[in-house]
């Protein structure tokens, strides 16, 4: 590992695994206590649209994704809230609608092809300085709102209809969490891939939930976990020869089955 | 009395999914009552509820809670929701479900102070669960859970408690308790009690609301033929026949 870091690819392979790690503990850890995985899963699914409208129309990548999946996070933040029997189908719905446009939008751009593959499982190993600075910015920004508001978004976890009666402005804390969803989703899509991000917001803050005190702890821990899985299926992915995303997301599976299996072994709690 | 009202309902009307749910809805609640609202499952008294609490918008008609949207009256508000268990693996302490009660508004680098620590603490003293503070929420059974709920609405001081079914999940001694607090509580502050159990009540109310669609107001602490027939025969005979029908053509002494 250590030859390996020689390299400045594996150097910013690593930055990029830290980087990405800070922002999914933290929103993840949103994602999983307030049961929006789908909607997340959804947003960065539906992202792609924005990836065809941007070669499409010539504008810049960046802008077509990020655009577009707040424009997602919004309406489905939107349909959650307005038609909730049925939201979960709405989102079903925007998330394959969204991946088709950004397919034919790409099928009828000529010249480009953009590989799926890329945008499934990401290319950590390829991220160029550049998209560092950007990461590290927005990380800055996530944790700088999240602990703003970081007792509103606890109590509207938690329960969002006390939160309301106490005066805590549920609904555009709400459009925020999902905002800040959009940013991260975009922002770590483009260097981990799609899948990874998915795994990287819920597994770590699933696992950290059951020995976490608060929801700060279970950030921190989330962090901790992430920054464990990247380092180590990074390793891995370099001595193995492996793809690197999907290195990562079997060392953190890994750890999800033996948490799984360790809660099953211990004695249960009273709890009525 | 002729103090100021605390809670003005008028004109009320919500229905949800085109379905009537409250219609025609008066109310006005007087400083320190203290309110059983009563009724048939699906009649319509936790929706009043939130009607009152702002957490619903009428149809139609207005809620005013010490002349105030509830919204701006917020701050004088106490509310215990119904122990239905959710989110019981949310990792957070007692203590911080309690001082969520202290919350104003939204935003800001809040963090608690002093005050705010020694209100919780009072709080949860107050309802014997001081000893638990730094327990997760989620490892207390529903009773206790329950009794947390209650500091949490105390901790900010309310003129005005609304309860939701506040005893569902507690036992025989701690009902009694529980109501012994409610009394207590009651020589300051207006307490408004979502309840089916009409008996453990009675000797603790000034007032009931019956709530079926409509809304009976009687300002005694008495429970006649009527409002029994209305609070339980009322659900029985809904699922017999699979018909709604009016329980209560003309209410006695309206």
């Amino acid at each position: 590992m250590l030859e390996a870091l020689q390299f400045e690819f594996m150097r910013n392979a690593l930055l990029a695994g830290l980087l990405a790690s800070i922002m999914c503990g933290v929103i993840g850890t949103f994602v999983v206590v307030n049961r929006i995985v789908f909607i997340s899963g959804g947003i960065a699914h539906a992202a792609y649209g924005g990836i065809g409208l941007a070669f499409f129309f010539g504008f810049s990548y960046l802008m077509g994704i990020l655009g577009f999946s707040l424009l997602v996070a919004a309406i489905m933040a939107a349909v959650s809230l307005k038609t909730r029997q049925r939201a979960d189908t709405i989102i079903g719905v925007l998330w394959a609608v969204g991946m088709a446009l950004g397919v034919i939008l790409l099928d009828l751009t000529p010249g480009y092809n953009v590989d799926l593959m890329s945008y499934l499982f990401g290319s950590i190993l390829t991220v160029p300085t550049s998209d560092l600075w950007l990461m590290l910015i927005i990380d800055g920004l996530v944790v700088l709102t999240v602990s703003y508001f970081y007792h509103d978004l606890v109590s509207l976890s938690y329960d969002e209809e006390f939160a309301r009666v106490r005066g805590v402005p549920t609904k555009i804390l709400y459009f925020l969490l999902m905002a800040m969803i959009a940013l991260s989703v975009v922002m770590v899509i483009q260097v981990v891939g799609l899948i990874l991000v998915i795994a990287l917001l819920t597994i770590p803050p699933y696992i950290s939930e059951k020995f976490s005190g608060s929801l700060l702890e279970m950030m921190f821990y989330s962090v901790l976990l992430n920054v464990f899985f990247t380092t180590v299926g990074l390793w891995l992915s370099y001595s193995f020869n492996l793809t690197s995303g999907a290195s990562i997301i079997m060392v953190a599976a890994t750890c999800f089955f033996i948490s799984i299996l360790l809660e099953r072994l211990r004695p249960k709690r009273v709890s009525i | 009395m002729v103090s100021s009202p605390v809670i003005e309902v008028h004109d009320l009307w919500f229905s949800f999914n085109g379905n009537p749910v409250l219609k025609d809805v008066n109310l006005t609640i007087h400083p320190r009552d203290f309110l059983a609202v009563i009724g048939p499952n699906g009649g319509g008294k936790t929706t009043l509820l939130k009607l009152i609490l702002g957490l619903l918008e009428p149809d139609r008609g207005t809620v005013r809670v010490f002349g105030h949207s509830p919204r701006e009256a917020a701050g004088s508000i106490g509310y215990v929701p119904q122990e239905i268990g959710i989110n019981k693996g949310f990792p957070i302490s007692v203590r911080d479900v309690v001082l969520m009660g202290r919350m104003r508004g939204g935003g800001g680098w809040r963090r608690f102070s002093r005050p705010d620590k020694i209100a919780a603490r009072q709080a949860l003293e107050r309802v014997e669960m001081w000893e638990y503070r730094k327990r997760r929420i989620g490892e207390l059974s529903g009773g206790q859970r329950q009794r947390v709920f209650m500091a949490r609405a105390l901790v900010g001081e309310p003129k005005i408690l609304f309860l939701d079914e506040p005893t569902a999940s507690v036992d025989q001694k701690g009902q009694t308790d529980f109501y012994a607090l409610l009394k207590e509580l009651n020589e300051n502050a207006t307490v408004v009690v979502v309840s089916h159990d009409l008996m453990v009540l009675s000797s603790y109310i000034k007032s009931v609301a019956c709530v079926s669609q409509q809304v009976f107001f009687h300002d005694a602490p008495e429970i006649t033929k009527d409002m029994l027939e209305m609070a339980y025969h009322c659900p029985v005979e809904l699922i017999a026949h699979g018909v709604p029908h009016r329980v209560l053509p003309k209410h006695s002494g309206e």
